[in-house]
């Protein structure tokens, strides 16, 4: 039952017009600083344009995701309107207008900062103010969730959560949590500066505290991906969902474990004791596991619809999927590119490795397959999925969805494979220019223009996603019924307390941190001398 | 769903939960604050509290007098690319009268007949350093330390300034057409070694790299052996004796007759 449509929509549409003005950027930055340009242009544009790219597709973009997911998820799984609808409009306009107020700066110049901010670069206040927006306006999601959650338990004493409303109270309370990293982050350190209070910065310590947002985001970004995964999948190809309590469980290890573990994105930098590095390794190990679960559960629940649908044999179920639907296609390319993704992250995550792929390309041919391979492949999944629920008028173009979802497939591993092998021939991340007539850079050229081309079939498949969607806004109107998830194969009609509520696992959250992050923050905190000079960027020169 | 209390040791989920979180907390806690960094002998760690300390990333300022020093004498040169480059006519002169005492081994006009290094045409910064590494110690050799004991800074600096004034005398063995080996052109990047001619000359010339040209093959293989084994250690921060260690027997041999038949 979904009453706050326009709610929803207005999220998913403000994400989606970021996502194509961000893409757009993607392509011209791929085509710029590959041999297929003649550099014609001002470096500063390609600081700028990476600024505004990573701020949309990593703060904007899934963030309205998250929040319209989580808002269709709320009504639909509880079978009740929204509490708090009002609020939720003051977070959409707060995410909106924060958007265009980061924006501004980086357009004019004013903010070349990038999205990790990047202290003791300093840029523009009304940037961080915007971002600081954006995230405040999110925050209304989390206590709008937590609320909404709190009020069904109570009226249904007794009964287990949904699923997916568990996960997305999992989600929203992660995100709720890991942005606190951030958030101090600009609060205490940047604006003072950046307001002109200060002149220095401790630029350790703001990337001690930039971590703590930094892998966790990660997973927030993955989360309406997982829960696709589990409660859209299985129904879409008329199955089940092989084990509830396994998601759960899931669920539950990404809230306890996904957190404490940021500082693996710090193996290079000194200002981190070599003993808290370990630790945070140690449980970076341990965060691959609910995303193994995972892709045991779904597999097993594809297995499921396949034999009920009359598949057999040991692998010759696989043939017998509904491979022409586009919920399946596009699972199934997920799963591949979390794969690839998946490999390529525990080379990441070990130090020895980490110290040849550290600030090289590797890196961003990474975290483009895992992030806007296999979990934006997910979002137009669940766009395709909702939209006939929110306009009221069925998608009828399902050849063009598969070809949009194998060309972003086929786009992202072009994109990204070279993308990968450049960085292992130490090709640096983030510069605008290349000389590839230099003999030692010159074997990467090849490479470099195979991914610009894989970067506009991306674009392509880009144009005809908003297509589908745009064409979907004028198709024939059709009542689609009732928004379902799927059902688990056995549904327990009683499931422990552990599995239901969140007390246990938010105090294990926030314990984790205190013990992984408090003496590395408190001892930078302490320590006198270890601030830096700002450099102001876009300062007249 | 079950009554049960969700914090009681009667719930299954809350014993594993915390259990497990706290036991891998505790056992990280323990193998990266305690056992690795004990596991480090150059970290020089005085126990288990200095252990935590290192690893949690505390600043020890400890550290100095503490110190590691080596168990033998290390190089108290401090090398400039600028260091000695002026010579002046004085030194020189003082230099030519100082210099008869090294005339039996280093020969009359700086070239010797007897496999004792030439020093003609050596840069001055390198016969100083190496006068000083005798004298304090820090390179021994039976028959050159002796000479070096007692000699003043300003003779060093003297009799530096007289060999570089030397002009460099073309060895017997001279052959500038012998094509110069691959460890000489390319080094060896996957074993870490640069070009030697990317210090000693043709490429670039580092400071305290000595001019190798028409040396005698014997004394750069002597040379190369003895800092491959350690037993020569006076360069600073083993820049040379990386280089020496990973070279192979043959390659020694190659390079020790290329640089004796250079100019
Ligand atoms: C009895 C012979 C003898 C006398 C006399 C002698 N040296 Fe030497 N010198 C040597 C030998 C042999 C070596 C090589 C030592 C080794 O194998 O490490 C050497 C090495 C050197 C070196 C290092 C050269 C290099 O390229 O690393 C310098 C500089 C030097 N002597 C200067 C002098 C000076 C100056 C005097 C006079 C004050 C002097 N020597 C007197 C035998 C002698
Ligand atoms: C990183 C720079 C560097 C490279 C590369 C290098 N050397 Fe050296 N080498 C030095 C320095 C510096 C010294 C002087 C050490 C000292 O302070 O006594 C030296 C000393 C030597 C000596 C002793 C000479 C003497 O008269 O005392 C020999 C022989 C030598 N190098 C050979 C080689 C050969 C052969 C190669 C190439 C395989 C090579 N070096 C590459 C820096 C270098
Ligand atoms: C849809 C998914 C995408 C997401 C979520 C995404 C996200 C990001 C993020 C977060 C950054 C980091 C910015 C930084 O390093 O500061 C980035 C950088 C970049 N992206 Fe994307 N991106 C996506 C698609 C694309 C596409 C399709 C292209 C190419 C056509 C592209 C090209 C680039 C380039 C060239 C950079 C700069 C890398 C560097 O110089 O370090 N991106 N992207
Ligand atoms: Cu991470």
């Amino acid at each position: 039952m979904l009453t706050n449509k326009r709610l929803i929509l207005a999220h998913f549409w403000l994400a989606f017009i970021v996502f194509a003005v961000a893409l757009v950027l993607g392509a011209w930055q791929m085509f710029v600083r590959s041999p297929l340009n003649a550099w014609h242009f001002n470096p500063e544009l390609y600081y700028r344009s990476v600024t505004a790219h990573g701020s949309a597709m990593g703060y904007v973009f899934p963030t309205l995701i998250a929040m319209g997911f989580g808002y269709a998820i709320t009504e639909a799984s509880l079978e009740k309107p929204l509490v708090g609808r009002r609020w939720a409009w003051v977070g959409f306009l707060l995410v909106a207008v924060g958007a265009v107020v980061a924006m501004v700066p980086v357009s004019l110049g004013l903010a070349s900062v990038l999205y990790t901010f990047y202290p003791p670069m300093i840029g523009n206040p009304f940037y961080y103010i915007g971002v600081v927006m954006v995230v405040v306006g999110s925050w209304i999601w989390v206590a709008l969730t937590s609320i909404n959650f709190t009020i069904w338990k109570r009226d249904n004493p007794g009964k287990p959560v949904p699923l997916p409303m568990f996960a997305n109270v999992a989600g929203s309370y992660l995100w709720g949590w890991t942005a606190v990293g951030a958030a101090l982050e600009i609060l205490l350190q940047i604006l003072p500066v950046a307001l002109g209070f200060k002149s220095t910065i401790d630029a350790g310590l703001a990337r001690v505290f930039f971590s703590w947002t930094l892998h966790a985001i990660v997973y927030f970004w993955l989360m309406p991906t997982y829960i696709a995964y589990y409660t859209i999948f299985p129904r879409a190809i008329g199955g089940r969902l092989y084990s509830d309590a396994m998601a759960r469980i899931s669920f539950i290890l990404f809230v306890v474990v996904a957190m404490p573990i940021g500082v693996h994105h710090l193996f290079a930098d000194p200002q981190v004791g070599a003993g808290f590095k370990f630790m945070h390794s140690a449980f970076t190990g341990l965060v691959a596991l609910p995303t193994l679960l995972t892709v045991f559960t779904i597999c097993a629940s594809a297995e499921i619809a396949s034999r009920l649908r009359g598949g057999r044999g040991a692998f010759g179920w696989i043939t017998a999927l509904p491979w022409s639907n586009p919920i399946m296609l596009a699972t199934a390319l997920s799963l591949v590119m979390l794969g690839f993704g998946g490999a390529g992250g525990l080379i990441n995550m070990s130090y020895q490795l980490d110290a040849s792929v550290h600030n090289t390309q590797w890196i961003t041919g990474h975290f483009h397959l895992i992030f806007g391979g296999a979990i934006v492949i997910m979002y137009f999944a669940i766009a395709y999925d909702l939209w006939p629920h929110l306009t009221g008028r069925a998608l009828e173009s399902f050849g063009l969805m598969r070809a949009q979802l194998w060309l972003w497939f086929i786009g992202m591993i072009v994109t990204t494979f070279p993308w990968h092998y450049v960085g292992i021939l130490g090709m640096p991340r983030r510069m605008a220019f290349y000389d590839y007539a230099n003999p030692a850079i010159s074997p990467q050229a090849f490479s470099v223009v195979v991914s610009a081309i894989g970067g506009f079939i991306l674009l392509v498949s880009g144009i005809l996603f908003m297509l589908v969607l745009i064409r979907g806004q004028f198709g024939t109107r059709g009542e689609a019924g009732a928004y379902r998830f799927s059902v688990p194969l056995h549904m327990p009609a009683r499931i422990p307390v552990a599995l239901n509520s969140f007390g246990l696992w938010l105090a294990l959250m926030i314990g984790l941190t205190v013990v992984n992050y408090g003496f590395p923050i408190a001892q930078l905190m302490v320590l006198n001398e270890t601030s830096v000079p700002a450099v102001y960027v876009g300062a007249s020169r | 769903m079950s009554d049960q209390p969700l914090v009681s040791l009667r719930n299954p989920w809350f014993v594993a939960g915390v259990g497990i979180t706290v036991g891998i907390a505790a056992f990280s806690a323990v193998v990266g604050l305690i056992w690795l960094p004990l596991a480090q002998p150059d970290l020089k760690l005085s126990g288990i509290w200095d252990a935590i300390c290192s690893a949690a990333g505390v600043p020890r300022a400890t550290v100095q007098d503490a110190s590691i020093k080596p168990e033998f004498r290390t190089s108290n040169v401090v090398m400039t690319s600028e260091m000695l480059t002026k010579p002046d006519q004085v030194s020189i002169g003082r230099g030519a009268t100082l210099s008869q005492r090294c005339a039996i081994c280093h020969g009359p006009q700086g070239v010797s007949d007897a496999n004792s290094p030439n020093l003609a045409g050596q840069f001055a910064a390198v016969t100083y350093k190496e006068l000083n590494d005798f004298k304090a110690g820090a390179r021994v050799s039976v028959v050159m330390s002796p000479f070096a004991a007692a000699i003043s800074d300003q003779d060093m600096k003297d009799v530096a300034a007289y060999y570089a004034y030397l002009p460099r005398v073309p060895s017997n063995n001279l052959n500038a057409g012998l094509p110069a080996p691959a460890i000489v052109v390319t080094g060896a990047p996957m074993r870490n070694i640069p070009p030697c001619g990317s210090c000693h000359g043709d490429i670039d010339n580092k400071a305290g790299s000595p001019w190798l040209g028409g040396q005698s093959a014997v004394y750069i293989k002597a040379q190369l052996q003895s800092l491959a084994s350690g037993a020569r250690r006076n360069d600073i921060s083993q820049q040379m004796r990386n280089v020496a260690r990973q070279m192979t027997p043959e390659e020694i041999d190659q390079a020790a007759r290329y640089y004796a038949a250079q100019p």
